[in-house]
Parts: C-alpha cells; structure tokens; sequence
C-alpha cells in the first residue's frame, strides 16, 4: 500500500514543481517578447548589464536563501522566494502573524500560520498592483503627490519601529550587541543606506547567531 | 507586429505569467488553512490571521504601486508589473534596468521609445539576475528544514533562541538604517532625524498596542496593533518632514 505523504513532505514536493514551473515561465517572457516581435537581444547590451548585476545579486540571492529559509517556514519559503518583497513586507508579515498567534516559528502551527500569512500577503499584494495598473491614470497625481511621497519614504521606518519594539523588548539581551553594531555601521560608514540594507541582514543574522550562541553557552540567557 | 512597450501582447504574457504566481499562492493558503484545522486550530483564528495579514499589507502594496509607476516610464507597464508582482523589489529592478540600459548606452529615467530588441534585452537581465532564490529554494529548503527540526529535538531551548535570534538580526539592520543619516545634524541639516522620528511614533503607538491588549476589553488590538502602528507612523511622516525637511 502506497505510503501518505506528510503535510511538511507535500508541502516540499508541491512547492518545488511550483517553483520551477514558475522559473520556467519567467524565463519565457523575453523569449516570447522575442519572439512575437522578430527581436534579439542586444548581446553586448545582455552581456554587460549581466556582467554589472548579476554577480552582486546572485550572491546576495544565496546568502539571504539561507538565511530567510528557517525564518519563513517551508511553505512561506517557496512562496516568498517566488513573489519576493521578502525583508520588506514578507518577513515581517510572517512575524506578526506568529506573534498575534502565539505560536513559535519552529512549531507545527507556526509553519501554517506563517505560511497562511504570507500565502494572503501575496494575493493582496497582487490584487492591489492590479488595481494600481488599471486605474494608473488617476492615481498617478495622487500616488506621487509632494503631500504623500514623505509617507511611503519611510514606510520601511514606520514597520521596524513597531516590529522593532516588541521583539527587542522582549530578547533585550539577545538585542543589545547587534542594534549596537548596525548602529555603529549604519551611522559611520555612508555607503550603508536603503539600497544596502538587505546586504546587511544576513550579516546582522550571523553575528547575532554568533552572539547568541556565546551567551547560551555562557548561561546569560536563562 | 509593431513594438511598443505598452503593447496589448505584453500586458497578456504578463497577466499569464501573474496568474500562475497568484494560482501558487492560493494553493498554498487552502493547504495551509486545511492543516491548520487538522491541528485543531479554530476557523476564527485562521481568519483573523487571515484579516490582518491582509490589512498589514495594504501599505506596502501601495509602495509598490508607487514603484510601478517610477519603473514605468522607461519601460511601459507591463514589464514593471509582472517584475514587482513577482520576485522583484523596486531598489533591485531599478539597478537591473539601469544596468542593462546603461550598456546599451541608454540612461535611466529618460530612456523613451524602446525598440524590441531594446526591451528584450533589460527584461533578459532583470529576469536572469534575479532567478538564484527561486531555483535553489527547492534544492536546499528540505535539507535545511530537516535541520532545523533536528536541532528541535536535540537541544530544544537553543532552537527558540536560534529562532529569535535570527528575527532580532534581521530587525537590527534595519534599526541600524534608520539611523543611517543622522550625521547629517551636524552640518545643520536635520532631514536625517526624519526616519528616526517615524519609527518613534511607531514603536509608541505599538508600545501603547501592548498596554491595552492586557485589558480585557481590548484584546482585539493586538490583530490590527503593527498595521495601525505602519499606518500611523507613515502619517506622521507628512508633518515631521514639513517639520525637520
């Protein structure tokens, strides 16, 4: 008799044929542009604007898989690899779910409730783009009014001061020594700002893994 | 067929593509909520997640709305809302396109008229670019979940703190970036105590969240408690600009 599969096992096969299907059909896009057009790409074009990006974030794409897989459960990873705005909206939305939950990451009802989190997440985050491109023609004075563009520039402000503040609070000693080196680095090197702040959370990650793991064993965090 | 970047074929390939991606996450979400019963978890609290997730989002998803449109003036809109519906981020799609134009000796913001080749051309680099997270998910997430669940078993207390630690690393670099322009106050220009000031108000209005979810009467806050903070501190960016800008 054939053997049932698991939740977590399902969720693994389901979320690589999605995965790869959905790989698969972005590759086609300029293809298809390509080839509905009668167009090739401009080589030299192609293969510097390669060579000027895609090092950088392949490198980056890698560190941050590592990093954001035990973060995001196994479902909310393979989804949130595929509809991206990770850091920025996916993560924290997650957080918040388990939070308002009461359940840990790492817990049978925390796979689901983060996976439900980010799954809705995605969906509305689709639906509102949508209505912003049929309806781009009056929302475009009011979406990029002078009145409303200092909201949305600190948008990124406004979500780690709320998230910020439970989760510091509540693992102060966890805290202390990566807010005080991100602080230090942020505020005396320049070339750190919005553009490299998500190069720096897998760095941030580590050395508070590594700060943890000193004090864990030093028995300063019973 | 003649090319423009705003041409009826594109928003078709795109609306395609988006599809199958809002598709992957409907399937998720009923095999999650699904599980989620088989865990004993009630109908009503799956939902309430359901509803705040949903509310956080709406902010941010008019962020990326406002990216759309900066992206689409180069690049029609097609192109912007398949890049930003999946995968991508505005800071990275912006360097992507800028890069791939910048080698054909174009410059980004003002490149008009397109051709096909042209088009072809940014969307392969912005497309190739970004592909690492997607493929190499399905290789190593099994792996690293199995880990992770070993690690569980084996020492259970250094697994939640392994956990939170890792939610506190991400949080730090971005406590770290909102200071990232405060040194500007010493060449007397205060612009830089904007974000500092914006997540004040946050962690105030979160903090006072906390306060009144240990009374009875309102533990309903703590469903809406980050979204209203979001939405509160973004509000407040209107005037502490007009104020310190």
């Amino acid at each position: 008799m054939k053997k049932e599969m698991s939740y977590i096992d399902s969720i693994h096969r389901s979320g690589r044929i999605w995965n790869l299907s959905v790989m698969v059909i972005l590759l086609l896009f300029p293809v298809a542009v390509s080839l509905i057009f009668g167009a090739v790409p401009d080589m030299h074009g192609l293969i510097m604007g390669l060579i000027a990006t895609a090092p950088m974030y392949w490198a980056v794409g890698v560190i941050e898989t590592f990093t954001f897989i035990p973060m995001l459960g196994a479902g909310g990873s393979y989804l949130s690899f595929v509809t991206g705005n990770i850091s920025n909206l996916k993560l924290p939305c997650a957080i918040n779910a388990l939070e308002q939950a009461g359940v840990k990451a790492n817990s049978d009802e925390g796979e689901v409730v983060s996976t439900i989190a980010i799954a809705t997440s995605s969906i509305v985050t689709t639906l509102i783009i949508v209505v912003g491109v049929l309806l781009i023609v009056p929302l475009s004075p009011l979406l990029e009014s002078p009145v409303l563009a200092p909201a949305f520039a600190q948008m990124l402000p406004a979500l780690f001061g709320g998230l910020g503040v439970v989760f510091i609070s509540r693992n102060w000693k966890i805290a202390i020594a990566p807010v005080i080196l991100m602080l230090v680095l942020f505020i005396c090197v320049p070339a750190l700002d919005s553009g490299t702040v998500g190069i720096m959370v897998p760095v941030s990650v580590l050395f508070t893994l590594a700060v943890s793991r000193i004090m864990y064993k030093k028995k300063m965090l019973d | 067929m003649e090319f423009s970047v705003n041409s009826p074929v594109l928003f078709v390939l795109a609306g395609v593509i988006i599809a199958a991606v809002l598709g992957q996450s409907v399937y998720f979400l009923v095999k999650a909520f699904k599980r989620g019963l088989e865990l004993n978890m009630s109908k009503e609290k799956l939902m309430r997640i359901m509803i705040s997730s949903a509310i956080f989002t709406v902010a941010p998803a008019v962020a990326i709305i406002i990216s759309v449109i900066t992206l689409s003036k180069d690049l029609g809109l097609p192109l912007p809302w398949l890049r930003l519906s999946v995968v991508g981020s505005l800071s990275y799609e912006t360097i992507a396109a800028a890069n791939a134009e910048s080698a054909m000796g174009l410059t980004f913001g003002q490149a008009v008229n397109l051709n096909a080749s042209q088009y072809v051309t940014i969307a392969s680099v912005m497309t190739l670019s970004i592909m690492v997270g997607i493929w190499l998910v399905p290789v190593v997430c099994k792996k690293m979940q199995g880990g992770m669940i070993n690690l569980e078993k084996r020492d259970k207390k250094w697994a939640d703190v392994l956990s939170n630690s890792m939610f506190i690393g991400m949080i730090a670099a971005f406590v770290g970036y909102v200071f990232c322009d405060v040194s500007t106050v010493l060449k007397g220009d205060t612009s830089g105590l904007i974000p500092v000031c914006v997540t004040l108000v946050s962690a105030a209005v979160m903090a006072l969240s906390g306060l009144l979810v240990n009374k009875p009467k309102f533990k309903w806050v703590n469903d809406y408690a980050l979204p209203v903070s979001l939405i509160i501190g973004m509000a407040s960016a209107i005037p502490i600009t007009a104020w310190l800008g």
